[in-house]
This record gives structure tokens, C-alpha cells and sequence, in this order.
């Protein structure tokens, strides 16, 4: 015995280190067709990692008061060593964090990977999408520029719509009879402490419950049908070394992206840092066009496409609700849209351009042909929903091979 | 391990009175941390009353005024607008200013001020907060053709008449809210006194 292995031995005697790592690394058997979606979970990961890092170190640069938060942001961008790259990879990261989560989600809807048995792992996700929501719009409001302001002050008053208690809960949230310093402050104490405890352990949760009953595959197939003599998966590779060394191949990749924006794009042309919040919050003046960052987009639109301010709120919280009973609405026999009808692949296609549609809609105007069209894509949106317990029970499905295809 | 001698019926119980306590006990300790989220006494306390100079307001003009951090319009209407006033409750949602609370009892009129041509109007639009903007002139706009003056918000486009009545078709619903004020004297609005010698 070495002196390594007496080592592990003792600690193993304390703590299940060995059996943790063999069973959530190396001998955790993934599924050996993964493709190009499959990064995506990774990525989140490590935009996770990315904002808790650079959050933590904005944190000490930053004042949390309405007299001195926009002040300190330019302070940490122009006196801080590298400051500006820190304060640059905070801002790019939740915009990427978002593009990522949106691809592994929609990752989730192609390959039916939210179906029996993985509801939890669906709805564990939402609640992580949900939270991160909150997280990202806290962030933006403290920088203390008019766009955070003015966008605080519109989401905060959705909550006023509801019936009785609406005014209430507003003066409540906000903690003054308008948005103030005070509010700033709560939101910066749930940014930095609150929200990213409750998302950590989702993350958690997310993977205790993916390891347990196993990852989905592209094909959407059961790799643990067929097992070898000793258990293991014919179908499935450990996830130790096999994964982790091709995740890391990708997250170069997606690192060189992430990168080439940080460096040469922040602003993102005004969708990643709009223009309006180069300026600090006035409370009198609302900037000419209010528009959310680009994540919340496609639910901003569906708010507006209604001129009835609580149908509005109830329209976009269906829109985010609905997302959450997916496991129940698809009732197809089979997982992955490669063995599904066509009907529900091009459906999906058009739920994921509509999407995309929405998200723009949400940063433009809501005049003219840009209103009419935010009407057309949100009915697209809630249809997509509504028809797709009935396609998927209904249509015809290809048979769905034994094992893995590729 | 015998357990003969189990009183299952009061094992019962103590759990449950065990659980009852401790969920009573969990409210408790909830209350200071939901009502510490309410606005503070400092909070509270800043909302001094705001003066404004209205003799340099122009008909067709207006004047922001900030009071308890929020924007007041100060609005002098053309006699030309003021006219029209009557003549637009169809069009309107809530032309008779039903909702008590979004105006004092001197602005319930058509005008929702205690004169004919100025209007003292909080800026903030009942859908979800923006600051509307004046568009005062008697012209086609690129949000209605037939436009006789009012507040657009640039949000959500939401209309509003020179009353801050809200028009039909406006995801508010809610008239703009009048703040209590009052005149020291015929140049000098007092925005958050209802009476000059209260």
C-alpha cells in the first residue's frame, strides 16, 4: 500500500469521498451518442462559476446606496485594477448564462428529456430558470442607471396588478413609496446572498436528481436495457474521463467566444448593456423607449400584447407557468423528436423561431406591425402548449431502435 | 426491540401538538422579517410638502415638480384643449373619475383640478410606473390621428387626456392620480397640502 492509498483509505473511512467521485464521475455512465446540444448543461455550469466569481469580487468595489452606486460602477470600470474586465465578464456572463440556459432548455424540448422519468430534473430546471430570472433583474438594477431604474420600477409594478393587496405589496417590496435607495439595498443583498444560495442548491438538486435515474440521450433511448456482465451500459461511456475531457474541448470553444465579446463587444450593441443605463437614475425622466434586457424579451412582449394591465401579468406568468407542466402535456410513447411525427417537429421548430421572435419583439417598440406581430407569436407560444397533448398522443410515431444510433 | 408497551394514540398526539407548536412558533418568527421589509420612519418621514413658481408656466406648457421623489406635472391647458374636455367621455374608461382614491374630492370634475386651465397631474402612469410624456399640441400623432393633447407613455403606450384621464385602449386602467395641493397665492402651488392653512 502506498502512502497515497493510506491516505484515501483513512479519509474514505470518514467520508465517502472515493464512492461520491466513482459514482457521480467515474462510474457514472453517460450515454456515448451525446452531441453538440449536450454542452450546454456544462456551459451553465460554468456561468455559474464565472458570475459567483466575478460577483464576489465586484462586491468589493461596489457601493450599494443610490448616491454612490453608479458612481462606484464607473470607479470599479476606470480606477480598479482590471476592474472593468471583472465588472465586463459579470455583465457578458448573465447574458451568455441566458443564451446557454435557453439552449440546454431547448436541448430538454428536442429530445424529450423532461418526459417519465425525468420530471423532477424538468422542474428542478424551471425553478433554477425562475430564480435566475430574479437574479438577473436584481443585478441590473444595481448599477443605479436609468434603465435599471426604470425597468425596477416597471417590474416591481407588475405585482400591483393583483387584486386587493397590489398597492401593498408594491410599497412593500420596494420598502419607500417609491423606488430609493432602500430598495437598491434590499435588492443588492438578495443578489449577492439570497438568490445565488437558492440557485446553488437547485443546481444541486438539478444533479442529484439527473444521476439518479441517468441522462437522456439524442436518441431518447433507455441505455440501461442493455448492460454487460458487469452492469455497466453497453451503451454508455464513464463520464470520467470520457466527458469531462470533452466538455472541456467545448468550453474552449465557448470560452474563445466568450471572450471575443468580453474584450470586443460588452455592450452587445446596447442588448447586453443598453445605452439608456450610461446614465445615471433620474426618478422625473423615463428614457424615451424602455426596453428589458434581451433575455426577458419574449415574456415582456406577451405583458404588452394585451391593453389590460392584470390580463397582461396573468398572460406572461402563464407563459412562464405553463413551461413547468411540459413533462404532463407531451404525451408521446416515444422521447426524442428524431422518432416523432413530423407535425411535431416542425411545430417545435416554429416554437423555437417564435421564440427568438418574442425575444426581439420584447427589445422594440409595441407599435404598429411590431404589436401585430407580438400578438401573432403569442399565440403561437400559448398554442404550441395547448395542441401538444393532442399531437403527441394522436400522431404517428417511427419506431425507436434498441440501442443508440451514433 | 418490544413495542408492546407503545401508546400509539399519544404518540400521536404529541407529535401533532409537537408540529402545531412548532409551525405557530415558525409564524412568529416570520413576522419581523416580513415587516421589516415595510418602509422605514425615515421612509416614512420624507415626504415634506413641494412649492412650485407657476407664473412662468405658458398655456400649451407644463413644469415637472419633484415631490416625495416622484415627477408632478404642473400643466397649463390652451382654451382650445379645455374644450375638449367634455366631449371626450366616450372615449375614455373612466370619464366620471369613479376611482375615489386617484383624485381629491376637489379635482372630481371634468377639469380634476381645482382651475380651469391648470392641472397638477402625477407623472407616474398607472400601468406600471413610467413617466408619460406631454404631447400638448392639437395635432396627428404617430400614436393616434385625431389627437386633441394629452400624456402618451413612451412604455407601453398608454393615453391619457389633458385631465390625465385614461383613454380606452390603454393597458392602464386607472386615471392618472391627482396629489393633494393647494395655491399660497396666485403665483405659488403647494403640492402635498390639501388646504393652505392646514
Amino acid at each position: 500500500m502506498s502512502k497515497m492509498s493510506d491516505f484515501m483509505g483513512w479519509v474514505d473511512h470518514r467520508i465517502p469521498l472515493t464512492a461520491t467521485f466513482e459514482k457521480h464521475m467515474s462510474k457514472y455512465y453517460a450515454p456515448k451518442n451525446f452531441n453538440f446540444w449536450y454542452f450546454f448543461g456544462v456551459f451553465a455550469f460554468l456561468m455559474l462559476a464565472n458570475q459567483i466569481l466575478t460577483g464576489v469580487w465586484l462586491t468589493m468595489s461596489f457601493t450599494p446606496s443610490a448616491e454612490e452606486a453608479f458612481a462606484s460602477v464607473e470607479y470599479i470600470m476606470r480606477d480598479v485594477e482590471f476592474g472593468w474586465l471583472i465588472r465586463y465578464m459579470h455583465s457578458t456572463g448573465a447574458s451568455f448564462f441566458f443564451v446557454v440556459i435557453y439552449m440546454h432548455m431547448f436541448r430538454g424540448l428536442m429530445y424529450g428529456s423532461y418526459q417519465k422519468p425525468r420530471e423532477l430534473i424538468w422542474i428542478f430546471g424551471m425553478f433554477i430558470y425562475v430564480a435566475l430570472m430574479a437574479e438577473a433583474f436584481m443585478g441590473y438594477v444595481l448599477p443605479w442607471g436609468q434603465m435599471s431604474y426604470w425597468g425596477a420600477q416597471v417590474i416591481i409594478s407588475l405585482f400591483g396588478a393583483i387584486p386587493v393587496v397590489g398597492d401593498d405589496l408594491v410599497t412593500w417590496i420596494k420598502g419607500d413609496f417609491l423606488i430609493s435607495g432602500i430598495t437598491l439595498n434590499r435588492f443588492f443583498a438578495l443578489h449577492v446572498i439570497a438568490l445565488p444560495l437558492v440557485i446553488v442548491a437547485l443546481v444541486f438538486l438539478h444533479i442529484v436528481a439527473l444521476h439518479e435515474v441517468g441522462s437522456n440521450n439524442p436518441d431518447g433511448v433507455d441505455i440501461k436495457k442493455y448492460k454487460d456482465e458487469e452492469g455497466r451500459p453497453l451503451d454508455g461511456v464513464p463520464f470520467h474521463p470520457y466527458y469531462t475531457v470533452h466538455d472541456l474541448v467545448g468550453i474552449v470553444v465557448f470560452l474563445f467566444v466568450f471572450c471575443f465579446v468580453i474584450f470586443f463587444w460588452p455592450e452587445g450593441n446596447g442588448y447586453f448593456l443598453e445605452h439608456a443605463n450610461f446614465e445615471e437614475a433620474n426618478g422625473l425622466k423615463t428614457p424615451a423607449h424602455i426596453a428589458p434586457v434581451w433575455y426577458f424579451g419574449a415574456f415582456y412582449t406577451i405583458l404588452r400584447v394585451v391593453p389590460d394591465k392584470l390580463l397582461g401579468v396573468i398572460l406572461m406568468a402563464a407563459a412562464i407557468a405553463i413551461l413547468f407542466v411540459l413533462p404532463w402535456l407531451d404525451r408521446s410513447p416515444v422521447k426524442s423528436w428524431r422518432y416523432k411525427g413530423w407535425i411535431s417537429r416542425i411545430n417545435l421548430v416554429l416554437f423555437g423561431l417564435f421564440f427568438i421572435l418574442l425575444t426581439w419583439l420584447g427589445t422594440q417598440p409595441a407599435t404598429g406591425v411590431y404589436a401585430q406581430l407580438g400578438l401573432i407569436g403569442t399565440i403561437v407560444y400559448f398554442a404550441w402548449f395547448l395542441t401538444l397533448p393532442i399531437i403527441s398522443a394522436k400522431e404517428k410515431t417511427k419506431p425507436v431502435p434498441e440501442r443508440v444510433t451514433g | 426491540m418490544n413495542n408492546d408497551g407503545v401508546n400509539n394514540g399519544r404518540r400521536r398526539f404529541l407529535i401533532a401538538t409537537t408540529a402545531v407548536g412548532g409551525g405557530v412558533g415558525a409564524v412568529g418568527v416570520a413576522i419581523p422579517f416580513v415587516k421589516s421589509w415595510n418602509p422605514s420612519e425615515k421612509a416614512k418621514a420624507a415626504g415634506a410638502p413641494a412649492k412650485a413658481d407657476i407664473s412662468k408656466v405658458e398655456p400649451g406648457s407644463m413644469i415637472v415638480v419633484e415631490w416625495r421623489g416622484k415627477p408632478v406635472y404642473v400643466v397649463r391647458r390652451t382654451d382650445e384643449t379645455i374644450g375638449f374636455l367634455e366631449g371626450l367621455a366616450a372615449d375614455l374608461k373612466d370619464p366620471q373619475n369613479t376611482v375615489t382614491d386617484q383624485q381629491p374630492e376637489y379635482a372630481n370634475n371634468v377639469y380634476r383640478s381645482r382651475k380651469e386651465d391648470l392641472v397638477v397631474i402625477e407623472g407616474v402612469c398607472t400601468h406600471l410606473g413610467c413617466a408619460p410624456k406631454l404631447y400638448a399640441e392639437v395635432k396627428p400623432e404617430s400614436f393616434q390621428e385625431d389627437w386633441k393633447g394629452g400624456f402618451f407613455c413612451p412604455c407601453h403606450g398608454s393615453r391619457f387626456d389633458l385631465s390625465g384621464r385614461v383613454f380606452k385602449g390603454s393597458p392602464a386602467g386607472k386615471n392618472l392620480k391627482i396629489p393633494p395641493h393647494s395655491y399660497l397665492d396666485e403665483n405659488t402651488l403647494i403640492i402635498g397640502v390639501d388646504e393652505e392653512n392646514s
